[in-house]
């Protein structure tokens, strides 16, 4: 029997193992706990490290350590630690270690509401650490999904050298779906470039033809220095503008130059669609039922679902918005990823629909809006 | 009154008190449409912070097809475990739902075409712990509505289990299902 019931969270732990996740450092957290709950369990099976730490910056600092020394690494955390690891993140942009963070997103802001779902963290996944940096951030909408995404996170951090976030929500999360464990040895395993250069001509962040340096890990013989401050190829501190300027423009043109690879997103729309509805994660479950009850209703309307959220999914947003009049985003905030559908939508009319009490918009909210011409 | 449901979509609410297993019962109805019965499904719940006590509520979505919107949207089944939880939600099923009440434990009703059955006494009669009480109300509930087959959802109650529980829960399933007897004659 392979067909099991499973939870967003367990998939989540599952697909890290069949990524090749063999590190999992975390502080539990209401709604995340299951991750480490289901990792805490099986990574010693294959080999993998568990450990639950003091709290969620360390946390993060250890996945990151843990990297460098050559392991996958991921943590999962919800709001309260998210804010915590923000630092983290920045460090793991600067630094360029392949790291994924989970976060399973509750009601906030603050302590908020634990076991309510909420969507309310998508900004700060693009800009919660400071600085400009560029960022992948994945949104699961389903259980099978989460085990899919999680695996591609982790290829996306190993290919790009980037800390890659998986943004799951409360009801992805705690939410189980039939699911069909797929063959691990059949899944696409994307490891970090290693170099092939003897350790005295490596250079950790040089010299590389491509924008994403190879990665020699601590441990194989290969010394360098590793700091958050801006570096030169050597890896130490560094204050010369030639050194700073082409880091920070490489950095964010290793993602910009693989937009095709990494924005990923389902599409069911055609340009006679004058209504379009753009959603992601829990509230693109909404959106689906809403459009179909829409077409049911004879009403002629597109859907396209986001899976990379950042970076944001321009092109194809811009492409829809030359020929559909209303754009219609459910969120589960206020309007955060509305922003940026806002930004690239041209003439035609973004429609927000809303909820951040810790309940999911209902189809009938987005139906309402897809009506409500 | 019998109730069998028959649309491709199917919206069973299992609702009471944090401790009652609401949660637990709705993952075993799951599994049963889901491993033993080959269906889709969509299992999804509400809890507060507490270990016991608090409203708890928790929801399974059946279909043939795809299952988009994972969550009760208007209940074809409600099972209320509490006065609470009946007050809450029975504004909520669909019309020509299907009410289940715990007879014992709520009072007023708001329906004259509710099941009553003293759910958490006939677990107490029978197994002798009040504990099995949400297995006694999958029983009603799969007794009535055929929402899941017998044989499927014993099997998943059994698989849940733990061991040297077996048969203590394969009574309590049988009291569920001989009350839903009891009902349809």
């Amino acid at each position: 029997m392979t067909v099991k019931l499973m939870q967003g969270n367990d998939a989540v732990g599952w697909g890290a193992l069949a990524a090749g996740c063999r590190f999992y450092a975390g502080y539990p957290i209401t709604p995340s706990t299951e991750v480490a709950e289901m990792l805490s369990r099986e990574l010693p099976k294959v080999g993998g490290k568990f450990i639950q730490m003091e709290d969620e910056i360390a946390s993060l600092a250890a996945c990151i350590g843990a990297s460098v020394g050559g392991l996958k690494s991921m943590t999962a955390t919800s709001g309260p630690g998210f804010s915590l690891m923000q630092e983290h993140i920045g460090y793991a942009a600067m630094t360029e270690v392949p790291c994924v963070v989970v976060n399973v997103q509750r009601l906030g802001p603050s302590t908020g509401q634990p076991t309510s779902a909420s969507q309310g963290d998508v900004m700060q996944a693009r800009w919660g650490t400071h600085g400009d940096h560029p960022i992948i951030a994945l949104c699961p909408t389903s259980v099978s999904q989460s085990f899919d995404l999680t695996v591609k996170a982790f290829n996306f951090s190993e290919k790009y050298r980037t800390p890659v976030i998986l943004l799951l929500d409360e009801v992805i999360g705690h939410m189980r779906e039939k699911f069909d464990m797929p063959d691990f040895d059949a899944i696409e395993r994307v490891d970090r470039i290693a170099t092939d250069v003897p350790p005295e001509w490596y250079k950790p962040y040089g010299d590389s033809l491509s924008d994403v340096p190879p990665m020699a890990n601590f441990g194989d013989g290969y010394r360098y220095h590793i700091t958050g401050l801006f570096h030169d190829p050597h890896g130490y501190p560094t204050q010369r503008l030639d050194e700073i300027d082409p880091w920070i423009k490489r950095v964010h043109r290793k993602i910009e130059r693989n937009l095709h690879d990494i924005v990923l997103y389902e599409e069911d729309w055609d340009p006679t669609n004058k209504t379009v509805v753009v959603s992601y994660g829990a509230s693109a479950r909404s959106a689906r039922h809403a459009v179909k009850l829409a077409r049911q209703h004879r009403l002629k309307v597109g859907e396209i679902t986001l899976l990379t959220i950042w970076p944001f999914a321009e092109e194809v947003i811009a492409r829809m918005a030359r020929t559909a009049r209303r754009i219609i985003v459910p969120e589960m905030n206020l309007g955060q990823l509305a922003l940026e559908v806002e930004r690239v939508a041209g003439r035609s009319k973004v429609v927000r629909v809303n909820r951040a009490n810790g309940e999911m918009v209902t189809p009938q909210e987005i139906l309402d809006a897809i009506e409500g011409s | 009154m019998t109730k069998t449901i028959q649309n491709d979509r199917t919206e069973i609410r299992l609702a009471g008190e944090g401790g009652q297993g609401m949660i637990l019962a709705a993952i075993i109805l799951a599994e049963a449409a889901a491993i033993y019965d080959g269906k889709n499904v969509t299992q999804t719940q509400v809890y507060g912070p507490e270990a016991r006590g608090g409203a708890s509520k928790a929801e399974v979505v059946i279909s043939n097809g795809q299952i988009d919107h994972p969550e009760v949207i208007n209940a074809d089944v409600l099972v209320a475990m509490s006065q609470e939880a009946c007050d809450k939600y029975a504004g909520n099923l669909k019309k020509g739902g299907l009410l289940i009440v715990d007879e014992e434990k709520v009072g007023r009703i708001p329906s004259n075409k509710a099941v009553k059955i003293p759910i958490t006494q006939l677990a107490e009669a029978r197994t002798g712990r009040t504990i099995t009480a949400n297995v006694v109300a999958l029983g009603v509930l799969v007794g009535l509505t055929d929402v899941v087959s017998r044989m499927s959802i014993e099997k998943a109650v059994l698989a849940r289990a733990p061991k040297g529980t077996e048969d203590m829960n394969r009574t309590a399933l049988l009291a569920g299902f001989e009350a839903a007897d009891m009902v349809k004659r």
